[in-house]
């Protein structure tokens, strides 16, 4: 289908609708955050302020997932 | 007044004054700590944390290589918020004659006992990869450090069990007591001011002027960095008079963060960010590091440095006042060189020949200059 | 020649842009997101009046110089020239810490709701939606509509301060209408709270209590929203004057600072309708015009409206002790309340602790902290949102 795209998750390959946000591709994929104390962490505010949702997107460290559209070969990494 | 007099009181409870009470504890005299808001909100909120030796002048040198074996003596009990970091300093060379610059400082650091290490080209790369290519080298000082200053302070001020006074303003100094904004007094034997460029208002004399420089720190990028990265022409930004100048200056956090410096500005009272300055400073930094245009910067402030016409920090007796001490102008040597001043002071105080040369601090070098205009 | 620059393309930044450009001029409207809406149309209502730039994906951080604002997009820095600001940057969620509060699938109440606008999926899934005012039964129906199963929508104001809000809707038919609606059909309890969230992973449970009782309700999500707090720090560095926490304008929304307007949330939380009245009003000052008396007393009606909002989300005080000594208070560092509880003040608490020192900037500990100790925040600093250093150096252009 045309309207979904794949993106790469910590390695994982996912499918999702091209109006996704990166966020939620990645809880869709089983992805969290670890906080800086290693406590599991997902999104909270859902509009870009609280930066739970920080991930690496194609090399770009600190991103924020929620405020961002899924692409079609996105790779995601949760962990750095 | 409330409990018995203190043997010190310390106006002040920055990273000099927690020193100074820190030295005058271990002579086990009771000392009062007073600041006007909290403890390290000042220039040591503001500052880097570099633990550096630095050798501008042979007095200069002293203390910071004095101070900084004394920092070195507390590490071992330092909690972990205080963050010490053995990162050294990482002087760049740009060209060959910031390369000779670099040659000659290795000559003087090891003529004192000071181990360093000149790279090239190739070795500075390989030490600090962000680096752009085609600089000319560096020297690694790598006995230097770094320390999070406002977290030593209050461990500085807690394992000397001094009582600390938050939230209150020294409204005047006399030999034998202070008076609070509240009008009460209190007495001591001993009164330091360890106020930075607040010094001003309490030694009318002293030639200390402020000197504004701002920092920005970025996100965590853990690895990024190794050292406290430095040009060389920082000192000639730092040891100048120009109104304006930045200098490339960077440090890696115990976090990950990067901290990024560096400007120095006379004739500039308000906390305000300078947006321009700023800029120039980041530029100057992207210069070196062209990797840091793409991170994150998630805050900046601004400080005060409180400098002195001769580079050199006033440390000794208030010049009309007996038993008032003075500790400050340390501009941006201040972390270093606050256990170097404290102990001087103490062993003043106390009567002990110190282990430096003191005669260079004095507040009476300018108070006799201002006598014969 | 430089225009008038919107920043925030909520309902008051549409609708000043729209009342600017109904004089003709020149208006530039920006916002971080990449369409038109603000967080309550979001993907709804996109619809930008003719004649206005637009330029989404692009946040404001401050002033570049005189006259010339700095921003970013994903990709370069901008730098863009205004004669006349109209900030309209709207609210954001009020969190406060309770135990269990970090744990994945814990969101704000709108939060939740723009995620699964944005592809979460809620379908099957049981939610616990719980905190304080009317944005709770609108989330609530919303996630119902896309599958979830409500467990309970929990309201910690009492009955009595819920009937007194319906009754100062009486002059509002349509919201009264609605609000009837919503409650009908979400079924709120009053006077109950989530004390607790259970979890190791992820939510797996809440308690929840009515102040004599206390139970668990088994759930996957659970969406809290304890109201508004207006988004202040781009007026703030631009130098404007708040007070009481809101953005302090004159009768024409013009701020302290001459040239510089400011409408709707920023102003005083008070909901869309005031948004769009207050930005109609700042539009046509801002193009030197005088707006037309009508829109005064519509004003006057929305800020009824406002302050019968304030009094039913007023928080109870049971709310500000849920957090244990234990709880992370700041979420960005993990800072617990015992270590922020050895600080006097804000000032010291983040530099002693690391509290709001992260990437946030204190903005969700920093509303938690004020119901908490009634810290204020300190003064807000360029950039208001983490930028590239490349940015802040002025490198446009530059990635």
């Amino acid at each position: 289908m045309t309207d979904r795209v794949a993106l790469h998750i910590d390695g994982k390959t996912v499918k999702v609708s091209c109006r996704a946000s990166v966020a939620s591709a990645i809880w869709i994929a089983g992805g969290f955050r670890r906080s800086v104390s290693g406590q599991p962490r997902g999104p909270l505010c859902g509009m870009g302020t609280c930066f739970e949702c920080r991930a690496t997107v194609d090399g770009g460290k600190h991103v924020r997932t929620c405020v961002l559209t899924c692409r079609e070969g996105m790779d995601v990494r949760t962990d750095a | 007044m409330n409990g018995r007099t203190p043997d010190v009181v310390v106006v002040g409870a920055g990273i000099v004054g927690a020193c100074c009470a820190w030295a005058f504890a271990r002579e086990g005299l009771s000392v009062t700590v007073l600041d006007r808001a909290g403890i390290g909100q000042g220039a040591t909120a503001a500052g880097m944390g570099h633990i550096v030796v630095m050798d501008d002048s042979e007095a200069q040198f002293a203390l910071c290589r004095y101070s900084q074996r004394l920092w070195a003596e507390l590490r071992p009990q330092m909690p972990a918020d205080v963050e010490w970091q053995a990162c050294g300093t990482l002087w760049v060379a740009a060209d060959e004659d910031e390369l000779e610059e670099a040659a000659r400082k290795k000559t003087f650091l090891e003529a004192a006992g000071i181990g360093c290490e000149l790279l090239d080209a190739k070795s500075i790369a390989a030490a600090e990869p962000n680096l752009r290519p085609g600089l000319a080298g560096g020297l690694l000082q790598p006995g230097d450090s770094a320390i999070y200053s406002p977290c030593a302070a209050r461990w500085l001020l807690a394992v000397s069990k001094v009582d600390v006074r938050l939230g209150v303003a020294v409204t005047r100094v006399r030999s034998g007591d202070v008076t609070l904004a509240d009008g009460s007094e209190i007495a001591a034997g001993v009164i330091v001011l360890a106020t930075g460029g607040a010094a001003r208002s309490f030694v009318p004399h002293l030639p200390i002027r402020p000197r504004k420089g701002h920092l920005a720190i970025t996100d965590r990028y853990p690895g990024w960095l190794n050292h406290q990265v430095v040009e060389l022409g920082y000192v000639k930004s730092a040891s100048g008079e120009s109104a304006e100048s930045v200098a490339f200056n960077i440090q890696p956090r115990a976090t990950g963060q990067l901290l990024i410096g560096s400007s120095r500005q006379y004739g500039v009272d308000t906390p305000d960010i300078d947006q321009p300055i700023l800029g120039r400073m980041l530029r100057r930094c992207i210069e070196y590091m062209p990797g840091l245009a793409g991170l994150s910067v998630i805050r900046t402030w601004t400080g005060f440095r409180a400098s002195t016409p001769d580079k050199l920090p006033v440390i000794g007796p208030h010049p009309e006042a007996r038993n008032v001490w003075v500790a400050t102008g340390h501009e941006g040597l201040g972390i270093t060189m606050a256990t170097g001043t404290a102990r001087l002071l103490a062993d003043s105080v106390v009567g002990r020949a110190p282990e430096i040369a003191m005669h260079p601090f004095l507040p009476s070098r300018f108070v006799e200059v201002s006598r014969h205009d | 020649m430089p225009e008038i620059v919107v920043i925030g393309a909520g309902p008051a930044g549409l609708s000043a842009a729209a009342a600017v450009r109904s004089h003709g001029q020149r208006v530039v409207l920006l916002d971080e997101n990449p369409a038109a809406g603000g967080q309550i149309w979001r993907g709804e209502r996109t619809a930008v009046a003719q004649g206005v730039e637009t330029m989404f994906g692009t946040r404001a951080l401050g002033i570049a110089s005189a006259g010339m604002l700095l921003c970013e997009t994903s990709e370069s820095a901008v730098v863009l020239p205004f004669r006349k600001l109209v900030v309209a940057t709207g609210a954001r969620e009020r969190f406060l810490p309770f135990p269990g509060w970090t744990l994945p699938g814990v969101f704000g109440a709108g939060g939740l709701q723009a995620m699964v606008k944005s592809g979460f999926p809620v379908d099957g899934k049981r939610v616990v939606v719980a905190g304080t005012g009317p944005l709770l039964l609108e989330v609530a129906e919303y996630l119902r509509s896309r599958g979830a199963r409500i467990a309970i929508v929990a309201e910690q104001a009492r009955w009595t301060s819920l009937i007194r809000f319906g009754l100062a809707l009486r002059h509002a038919p349509s919201k009264m209408a609605q609000a009837a609606r919503l409650a009908f059909s979400t079924l709120p309890r009053a006077g109950c709270w989530v004390t607790e969230v259970h979890g190791t992973e992820h939510v797996e449970a809440a308690t929840l209590t009515d102040g004599r009782r206390t139970w668990r309700e088994a759930c996957d999500y659970v969406a809290c929203g304890f109201h508004l707090v207006p988004n202040t720090e781009i007026a703030a560095v631009l130098g404007c004057h708040l007070e009481g926490g809101v953005v302090w304008t004159d009768d024409l929304h013009e701020t302290s600072i001459s040239g510089i307007y400011c409408a709707g949330e920023p102003c005083g939380i008070g909901g869309v309708d005031k948004s769009l009245i207050e930005g109609e009003i700042a539009g046509h000052a801002a193009a030197g015009r005088l707006p037309v008396a009508r829109l005064f007393a519509k004003r006057a009606r929305a800020r009824r409206f406002a302050a019968a909002l304030d009094a039913v989300t007023r928080l109870r005080p049971e709310l500000a002790r849920l957090a244990r000594e234990d709880t992370i208070v700041c979420r960005c560092e993990d800072v617990p309340l015992s270590r922020i509880r050895e600080c006097s003040d804000w000032r010291s608490a983040k530099l002693l602790t690391r509290c709001g020192m992260g990437p946030c900037q204190g903005r969700v500990c920093g509303s938690a902290l004020e119901s908490l100790f009634g810290w204020r925040p300190e003064s807000v600093r360029p950039p208001v949102q983490p930028a590239r250093a490349g940015t802040l150096a002025g490198l446009t252009g530059s990635a």
